[in-house]
């Protein structure tokens, strides 16, 4: 988006665009003209949102907008879908909603946003200036609310300020390691005339994100290289945000230095490829884990060393010195020492180190470790015929049935897991999930926004769960209103499994509250809401159905009623040593 | 579902799966040898804790405190004083922080506040910095002479004087401040108003990186402007 020249509003798909229609634009007239205008100019395509009281006067100003605007059925979903859209099209996605409740329900999907980096705008309305403090109808400190999880927040004070402002907040979305921005819009603002145009949209002047790594740092860095016997790259989010997957492949295959991922880093780097040992953490390959504990130097590229992925700190990379790059300095040292700090964007990094590296680490031997270790602990479920369905099964069956590009969202929990695990991801930008925040309820409003981010040409498949699924089901009929063609694929265990197997593991077997013995028939639900729906119970049905399913040109829904036993594996328990992974339940 | 079965249940282990919190958490200094090979934290002496002066030059945006209040009681750093007031510039406040934690969480708490957008520039001061703190202390009015002695021992002003109360004004280091009040502790202090400290850097040093002493109403260069 910034990246490009800013198109014109209202351009016409027409290859010979008029020079001077760009003059032609009809003047702004109001705050909320202004508002519109500041994202026309920034070639903001969509938004989603929900109307109310408050925020009246911004749709009224979308009436006339070539914007699409995707009306959701609830502002989490709207946050979430403009979430994953920012995700798929790697720009921030913009979502607005009214005062009060609506900016209230907005907060799940902005911390969302905040804790996976996402680019994200959210516009909320707001009572008129002079009732604002005195507990006004459907008033909220929306900016006091959303302070610690956006990057910035504003409160708009005037009709003249608020097109820049808007554009700032976009601009400061998308900068440097991005995340989630808001502007509160106090209705007098929005209403109030005003004839002055937004500006070029421009970052505040006190952010300045430094893209270069120090020269010396760098030269230091790609000497420890060279003298590894034992190198890691560890890809994560930051990596598919800054752009960097070229750059971090070739570097990968020139130096031929294994690969791990982050969970945010699936499809920076193919997952097929020899070189790649999938993604490490909790719930990451065995071999990943077993990786990151005997390497001897660890070149990590825009991760935030969660805890899901380090488990315990200090047996994290026991043997190794770290690299870091990252273009957030306080990322730096924050959960894992970096000997060799490179702050800067990815990719530039990632080319620099190229550049000072005289030769490639000698580890032939390292690379055939990494290779036993493939063999030794393989990804593997059973499937004996008289077993009831595995879901790993269905999520591999998916795959096959869908492109390489094809865009995976998911809910949280086993299902999650699952997917991240027997999906073969090839692609940056088709994994968008719920990683930071772990928000149940992600997979169908992010499916939505990836569907509405997505070339046509690509399907979108919602792996999850049948607790997740019923937090933000009401947005199937958003699905089913705009035609969107997505799969969702519940894979029903009638439990909010992730909790289960962790009673089971942790709490003697006492499933408080993890049980859904009530729970609803989804092909009938999602046929009520006007979507197809499929109910598989076998291995037979699978393969069949998924086929229809994801032929099918609009929103379907496939109830996959598996084994309500199954659990995830490998497992690093909670604050673990990484190379300490349980491949079942005896192990834990 | 086989893990229902209580036999199975009581093999399982008993510990809970709660990570620790993240003043339980380890500081990532002094974790590896001069190989880089990490150690066993439980070796290593807990991480020192030190006082920090940090000054940060901030845009009187609204909410610029709370964002920053809120920024270290979200991130746990330990804060002792914050004080706050405008500067040459227009637009300007400078905020001084003393806080007290480890090298790492210093460096943390420096790097989280550059982060935040209001903030233009941050800085740790050295210890031979300026540094001073006021105190207003209100104490029983019953013996005014001694009072007046020890307010000029301490170099201290008298702001108000009644029949019933006496209100001295002190400034100075923190050391000069304790022992001020001690020696106020015989009249019966009533009140005690300390601001904290605040601060700027010695000689023609800037206090924050990028700003120009002498020619202070110059706006400072944004923090991480490259050079
Ligand atoms: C909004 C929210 N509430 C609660 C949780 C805690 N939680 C994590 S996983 C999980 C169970 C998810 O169940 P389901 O969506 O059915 O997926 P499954 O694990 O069964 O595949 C719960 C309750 C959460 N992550 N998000």
């Amino acid at each position: 988006m910034s990246k490009q020249a800013p198109s014109s509003p209202n351009a016409t798909t027409d290859a010979e665009v008029d020079p001077d229609e760009e003059t032609e634009q009809t003047p702004v007239t109001t705050g909320s003209e202004a508002v519109i205008r500041a994202l026309e100019n920034e070639g903001v395509e969509a938004a989603f949102g929900v109307q109310g009281g408050a925020i009246m006067p911004v749709y009224d100003a979308l009436y006339h907008s070539d914007i699409r605007h995707v009306t959701m059925a609830h502002e989490q979903g709207a946050a979430h879908a403009a979430d994953a859209f920012s995700v798929v099209r790697n720009e921030p996605g913009v979502c607005l909603a009214t005062s009060g409740p609506g900016a209230t329900n907005l907060v799940t999907g902005i911390a969302d946003a905040n804790m996976d980096s996402d680019g994200l705008l959210a516009l909320t309305g707001q009572v008129p200036s002079d009732m604002v403090g005195s507990d006004a109808f459907q008033e909220t400190d929306t900016t006091g609310v959303t302070a610690p999880i956006t990057k910035h927040n504003y409160f708009a004070s005037d009709a003249d300020t608020v097109g820049d402002t808007v554009g700032e907040a976009l601009a400061l979305a998308g900068e440097g390691r991005p995340g989630p921005t808001l502007v509160d819009l106090p209705k007098n603002v929005t209403l109030d005339e005003t004839d002055a145009e937004p500006g070029p949209a421009e970052p505040p002047a006190t952010t300045r994100p430094q893209y270069v790594a120090d020269e010396e740092n760098v030269a230091e860095a790609a000497d420890a290289i060279q003298a590894a016997e034992r190198p890691l790259l560890l890809f994560g989010g930051g990596v598919i945000k800054g752009d960097a997957t070229e750059q971090a492949r070739e570097f990968a295959r020139e130096h031929e230095i294994p690969v791990v991922t982050t969970m945010p880093g699936i499809g920076s780097f193919p997952e097929d490829d020899d070189l790649c040992l999938s993604w490490a953490g909790m719930h990451g390959t065995g071999y990943a884990n077993m990786a990151i504990t005997h390497t001897d130097l660890l070149i990590a590229v825009g991760t935030r060393f969660d805890d899901r992925l380090t488990g315990g700190i200090d047996t994290f990379a026991p043997e190794a010195e770290v690299i870091h790059i990252d273009i957030d300095p306080a990322e730096i040292s924050k959960n894992v020492h970096a000997d060799y700090p490179l702050i800067g964007d990815a990719g530039i990094v990632l080319d620099q180190v190229d550049d000072a590296l005289e030769a490639s680490p000698d580890a032939d031997e390292w690379r055939e470790q990494c290779q036993t270790w493939k063999a030794e602990y393989p990804m593997d479920y059973a499937t004996p015929d008289d077993e009831p369905l595995k879901p790993q099964f269905v999520v591999e069956i998916l795959d096959e049935a869908t492109g390489d590009d094809a865009i995976v969202t998911s809910g949280v929990g086993q299902h999650q897991m699952w997917a991240a695990q027997y999906w073969t991801f090839t692609e940056p930008r088709t994994w968008v999930s719920s990683h930071g925040l772990g928000t149940m309820g992600y997979g169908l409003p992010a499916a939505i926004g990836a569907r509405i981010a997505a070339d046509d040409d690509q399907e979108v498949v919602c792996v999850d769960g049948d607790g997740s699924f019923l937090m933000t089901i009401q947005e199937l009929s958003v699905a089913v209103r705009e035609e969107l063609d997505i799969t969702v694929a519940v894979l029903n265990n009638e439990y909010i499994g992730m909790v289960r197997q962790w009673q089971d593991a942790f709490f003697e077997g006492r499933r408080m509250a993890a049980e859904y013995n009530w729970c609803p028939e989804f092909d009938m639900l999602a046929e009520a809401f006007g979507a197809r729906g499929f109910r598989v119970d076998d291995y037979d049905e699978v393969a069949e159905t998924v086929e229809e399913a994801v032929a099918y040109d609009g929103p379907s829904v496939i109830d996959f009623h598996i084994d309500p036993a199954e659990n995830v594996y490998p497992m690093v328990p909670s604050g673990g040593a990484n190379g300490q992974f349980a491949l079942t339940e005896d192990q834990l | 579902m086989s893990s229902q079965e209580s036999d199975e249940a009581e093999e399982l282990p008993k510990h809970g799966l709660k990570g620790p919190s993240p003043d339980e958490r380890p500081h990532p200094e002094g974790r590896r040898n001069s190989q880089g090979i990490r150690i066993d934290p439980a070796a290593e002496a807990e991480p020192e804790q030190r006082r920090a002066v940090l000054s940060a030059l901030v845009e009187d945006d609204p909410g610029v405190l709370s964002r920053i209040a809120g920024l270290f009681s979200r991130r746990q750093f330990n804060i002792e004083s914050l004080t706050v007031g405008p500067t040459t510039v227009e637009n300007h406040s400078r905020i001084t922080m003393v806080i007290e934690e480890s090298d790492p969480g210093i460096d943390q708490a420096e790097k989280q506040l550059a982060k935040l957008k209001p903030v233009i520039a941050v800085g740790e001061l050295d210890d031979d910095a300026v540094r001073t703190e006021l105190v207003l202390l209100k104490v029983e009015g019953d013996d005014p002479d001694k009072v007046h002695a020890v307010t000029e021992m301490y170099d201290g002003q008298t702001l108000d004087a009644g029949p019933k109360t006496i209100t001295v004004q002190l400034t100075g280091d923190e050391q000069k401040i304790d022992d001020a009040i001690d020696a106020f502790r015989q009249f019966g202090i009533i009140e005690i108003a300390r601001t904290g400290y605040t601060a700027l850097a010695r000689g023609d040093q800037a206090t924050v990186p990028g700003e120009k002493p002498g020619t202070a109403d110059e706006p400072t260069r944004p923090k991480n402007a490259q050079q």
